[in-house]
């Protein structure tokens, strides 16, 4: 049995020792269900009559579809339905426009085209597993085959082949305006230039797969009230339920999920694509339908964590001084965009690394390829960039001499220092945790580096100031496309200079892309006044801002985006909390029904 | 579609079905008798998670063709307890956390039973070769392997039942 | 739609064949394509009663082509394979496979018969012709009769080598396997998951004829890659498996002797 030791000598004043749970064996609630074998798993829902889905893969990385003739599949013993992009209702879809983020760029099923290899272009419902893959045979899909790109520079390349239309450079639009993600904190070049060492390497992490062993799967039922049941294994319950809502042109509220169990996911189970694709087989049919992966599919077509290429560039002093440190970054997010943007932005708010460095810049691309789309693992959007600054690390102390470990010390951030996302660096344990691990592994430190302390030196001069930063606008959208963007580095050439302690401030919102996200003020329920019932802008509810309308806003909107004004930060004329009126509903509830004017699907809020 | 009747004892109990022609036993245990201890993993005999005893001796349920098993004796992990008494082993595993997400944990069981059943007191090895059949990927193979000599312990401290 | 036939011998089942008829003897391929939706059968064949067991005179033992991994580890006279079906599989897996499905596995399977094919063994179909193990190796794809058994040639203590390689211990499948077996004036040099079915490397066969020494070995290795076509998979790159080929003749001799 592992153990766990608690060093109370490190961070005594930090938390009190009242724990009651940590630290101490606990039974888990769900062990007896495991070794009994009666846990139970979406597949362990038993229906009468239980029909079974399989998809039609596309066996290109990269094609158009010119025809898909189904005529031979229908008439396949047992058949009962065969689908395709058609019977999705609204088949266009981004995992995380459920926050408000990115564009709509991925079908359910394929249609114009494929853009990696395993797609599904098609969908048999059968009576048995057997039949619906014999079935699947049968379905004749007439492909031209494009050229495609696997290597992320390659794609971001002028001449590479588009792979996702809605994204025609094969790169995310950061802040609708750059082709990357930029950090950018001090200024590089000049330490670069006073630096008694330069040291650059590129370090590489494939792609991962999470493997569990229960593949990705659900079924899908009508209930008796108009309702339908899904069984899944999904690891976003709500998520996955929202995603079919929206996919299937179905309320929410008509959907039943039920999930909680799964039999591993490690990240590989937050797709939402089984439970849509499960979900329409029971509207086509009637009839309670699994959709669940085979080992070849969650391999090939399961999202894994995705392959991602760095390139380090350290400015370093004779004594092990990191004065710079420089990035350049692509992550492959395959053929379409799931989560692979926001894992950037992770990433980046990460850099430089658990380290004091005073000037920080780095380019991050979220690079299209025609791979198999990327999503979360354990930790996605950290693990290959930590990976890469740990082995820089050891070769800058390698280059300067030094112990590896008394490196990290020296350089290691401590509370009270500034990051390079301009926050004060808090809690942090580098510094222990490098002088208990060297301890345990007999490695021997200096005195002086075993003196070290987080609690101490952090923050003193510059280490807690933000510095005079450099900005450039290299990279904008399309530039790198036309050839006018000679590296994916961070520009040498400064057109700007942001000055020293300046936060940076938001200028404007992320666009609402879905109507559904649009929070009505009226519908916030709380804190209306009661005696000014036509307050239409309560204090922190978003406000609709016509002067301010952002141009990357359509003209003129069915729904217009709100621009999320901040709260105000002087003290607000309400003196006393407002007693909150009644709710009224514009129109009375109504489960199942659309209601005019609203998207159908998930607000979170309350049912429709 | 022909079926096919297969008559076979499970857990002790008969069991009569009509089986799909080419049918795994995976599915007919499963689907049929609805015993859903037996978990699907992979369908290509790589993960053991659908391990069964046949005959006393390990078998993947998932490459076993249902008609074979015509008069033979199959035991999975539904038949492991003994009325509310967990079967050593069992308990050995919920005490000694090898469950993580509890998928693969059916078949390490009917592994582990195998093993125990020939070989009253293993070595760490041996229990080792008996589970590498079966993967864990949740890698808590290391609670896994104690709990099955705690397991073993156990049962040669009192008489097995 | 698939249909199983059920055969009392192995000869019955032969003469049943014809047009999409698959015989599956322990499950383990077989199966695996029938969970897979394999178009190219409909129809699975079996027999009750096929040959299962190990018989031994003086010059040599005939295995039944339905014995498992698991009757050859629990049998003496054939001690000489123990090592290779002990790392075929899980238990549970050498309960099922067979050595006649092992001469028709494909890569990453087929240890076995990379054995059997080092061994110098005879394949017996079920019409009773037999025919070397090489000349089957290669016409496996497009054979047309059902095995019966597999006759070796009892080898002489110290002259059969075997080694796998694997990155998954105690259970995983091959990067690659090699075989040999060093007679007098003549050795054969075989590797497994280096070509579409298991082959002999008849460059160091040459090299080792008069035996293995580290003179013989050198040249042994400069050459054994001659002939070999090993393709990428998820395990290894045919590159790689190129530059370590020499490697694992070399540690054969080194740590494979099994007989």
């Amino acid at each position: 049995m592992t153990s766990i030791e608690f060093r109370k000598d490190l961070f005594a004043d930090e938390r009190d020792d009242t724990l009651k749970e940590i630290g101490k064996p606990t039974i888990r609630q769900d062990i007896l269900g495991h070794v009994t074998g009666r846990t139970p798993y979406y597949d362990d829902h038993l229906f009468d009559g239980l029909l079974h889905m399989r998809a039609v893969r596309a066996p290109h990385h990269h094609a158009e579809i010119r025809s898909i003739d189904t005529s031979a599949a229908e008439r396949m013993p047992g058949v009962r339905r065969v689908a395709t992009a058609k019977d999705v209702p609204n088949n266009l879809n981004t995992l995380l426009s459920l926050i408000n983020f990115g564009r709509d760029d991925e079908p359910l099923c394929a249609h114009s085209k494929v853009r990696y290899l395993g797609e599904a272009v098609a969908w048999v419902i059968a009576d048995t597993e057997r039949q619906a893959r014999d079935a699947v045979a049968q379905v004749r899909v007439d492909y031209a085959v494009l050229p495609h790109v696997l290597d992320v520079e390659e794609a971001i390349a002028p001449n590479a082949p588009v792979v996702n239309e809605v994204y025609p450079n094969n790169t995310f639009d950061y802040h609708d305006k750059y082709d990357h993600q930029k950090l950018r904190f001090g200024d590089v070049n000049a330490a670069f230039a006073r630096a008694d060492h330069v040291i650059e390497a590129e370090y590489q992490m494939s792609p991962i797969e999470q493997a569990p062993i229960e593949t990705c799967g659900a079924i899908a039922a009508p209930e008796t009230n108009d309702r339908f049941v899904c069984y899944t294994n999904t690891q976003a319950l709500f998520f996955s339920l929202g995603t079919t809502a929206k996919l299937l042109d179905i309320a929410s509220s008509r959907l039943h999920f039920v999930g909680g169990t799964a039999g591993g996911g490690f990240g590989g189970k937050v797709d939402s694509i089984v439970e849509p694709t499960a979900v329409l087989g029971a509207l086509l049919t009637g009839r309670p339908v699994k959709f669940a992966w085979d080992r070849y599919e969650e391999m090939q077509v399961g999202a894994p964590r995705g392959g991602e290429r760095w390139r380090l560039k350290d400015g370093v002093m004779n004594d092990g001084t990191i004065i710079a440190r420089e990035f350049t970054g692509f992550f492959d997010s395959g053929a379409y965009m799931r989560l692979s943007p926001y894992a950037i932005i992770k990433g980046t708010g990460h850099l430089p690394g658990p380290y004091s460095i005073q000037n920080v810049a780095s380019n991050v691309y979220c690079c299209i390829t025609n791979r198999t789309p990327a999503t979360a693992m354990r930790g996605f959007g950290i693990t290959a960039v930590d990976f890469a600054i740990e082995c820089q690390m050891d070769r800058v102390a390698e280059v300067v001499g030094m112990n590896p470990v008394e490196l990290r010390i020296k350089n290691a951030y401590r509370d009270g220092d500034m990051k390079a996302h301009r926050r004060l660096a808090k809690n942090t344990a580098l510094i222990e945790c490098c002088q208990v691990a060297a301890g345990k592994a007999a490695w021997p430190i200096s005195s002086e580096a075993a003196a070290q302390s987080s609690l101490q030196g952090g923050g003193v001069a510059e280490r807690g100031l933000i510095p005079e930063s450099v900005t450039d606008e290299e990279g904008k959208i399309g530039e790198r496309r036309m050839g006018r963007v000679a590296s994916a580095a961070p520009s040498i050439h400064a057109t700007g200079r942001v000055p020293a302690g300046v936060q940076g401030t938001a200028t404007k919102a992320v666009p609402v892309q879905n109507p559904d996200m649009q929070i009505d003020a009226d519908r916030v329920g709380h804190g209306v006044d009661a005696t000014e019932p036509e307050v239409s802008q309560p204090a922190l509810a978003p406000q609709v801002s016509h002067d301010v309308r952002p141009p990357w806003d359509a003209p003129k909107p069915i729904h217009p985006a709100p621009v999320v004004t901040p709260p105000v930060a002087s003290p607000s004329p309400v003196s006393a909390p407002r007693p909150a009126p009644p709710y009224k509903p514009a129109e009375p509830f109504s489960r199942g029904v659309k209601r005019p004017g609203s998207s159908p699907f998930t607000s979170g809020f309350r049912r429709r | 579609m022909a079926k096919t009747p297969v008559t076979f004892t499970l857990n002790d109990a008969e069991a009569a079905l009509f089986v799909d022609q080419g049918a795994p036993l995976i599915d007919v245990l499963r689907r049929g008798s609805g015993d859903l201890t037996p978990k699907q993993g992979c369908s290509q005999g790589t993960c053991g998670a659908c391990t069964v005893l046949i005959d006393g001796v390990p078998h993947l349920s998932c490459l076993t063709l249902a008609d074979t098993v015509q008069g033979r004796h199959v035991q999975t992990t539904g038949g492991l307890a003994e009325g509310p008494d967990l079967h050593p082993l069992q308990t050995a595993f919920m005490e000694g956390f090898a469950a993580q997400c509890g998928f693969c944990t059916s078949g390490m069981l009917m592994a582990a039973k195998s093993l125990l059943d020939r070989t009253p007191n293993p070595s760490r090895d041996d229990v080792i070769e008996a589970i590498s059949g079966n993967l864990c990927r949740c890698t808590g193979y290391e609670p896994i392997v104690d709990a099955i000599l705690t397991a073993a312990a156990q049962i040669q401290r009192r008489p097995v039942r | 739609m698939l249909s199983v036939e059920t055969y009392q011998t192995i000869a019955e089942a032969d003469a049943a064949m014809g047009q999409g008829g698959r015989y599956l003897a322990g499950g383990t391929i077989v199966m695996r394509a029938v969970n897979y939706g394999d178009q190219s059968f409909h129809r699975i064949l079996r027999a009750t009663q096929p040959e299962r067991g190990i018989g031994s005179d003086a010059n040599g033992v005939r295995i039944g082509a339905a014995t498992t991994m698991a009757d050859i580890l629990g049998h003496a006279d054939v001690a000489f394979l123990h090592p290779i079906a002990r790392l075929i599989g899980g238990p549970a897996i050498r309960n099922m496979a067979t050595v006649g499905g092992n001469l028709f596995a494909q890569n990453p399977y087929g240890d076995m018969a990379a054995a059997l094919l080092a061994l110098d063994a005879k394949v017996e179909m079920s019409n009773g012709q037999a025919q070397p193990i090489e000349s089957f190796l290669m016409d496996r794809t497009h054979m047309r009769g059902l095995v019966n058994a597999v006759s070796i040639p009892r080898p002489q203590p110290g002259t059969f080598f075997f080694r796998k390689v694997s990155r998954v211990k105690p259970k995983g499948v091959s990067v690659m396997s090699v075989a040999a077996l060093l007679r007098h004036g003549d050795a054969r040099v075989v590797f497994g998951n280096m070509a579409p079915c298991p082959v002999r490397t008849k460059a160091a066969e040459r090299a080792l004829a008069s035996g293995a020494n580290p003179g013989t070995l050198e040249a042994a290795c400069a050459v054994c890659t001659e002939g070999l076509s090993p393709v990428d998979d998820a395990l290894a790159s045919a590159w790689y498996r190129m530059q370590v080929a020499p490697v694992h003749l070399r540690r054969l001799f080194e740590t494979g002797k099994v007989f």
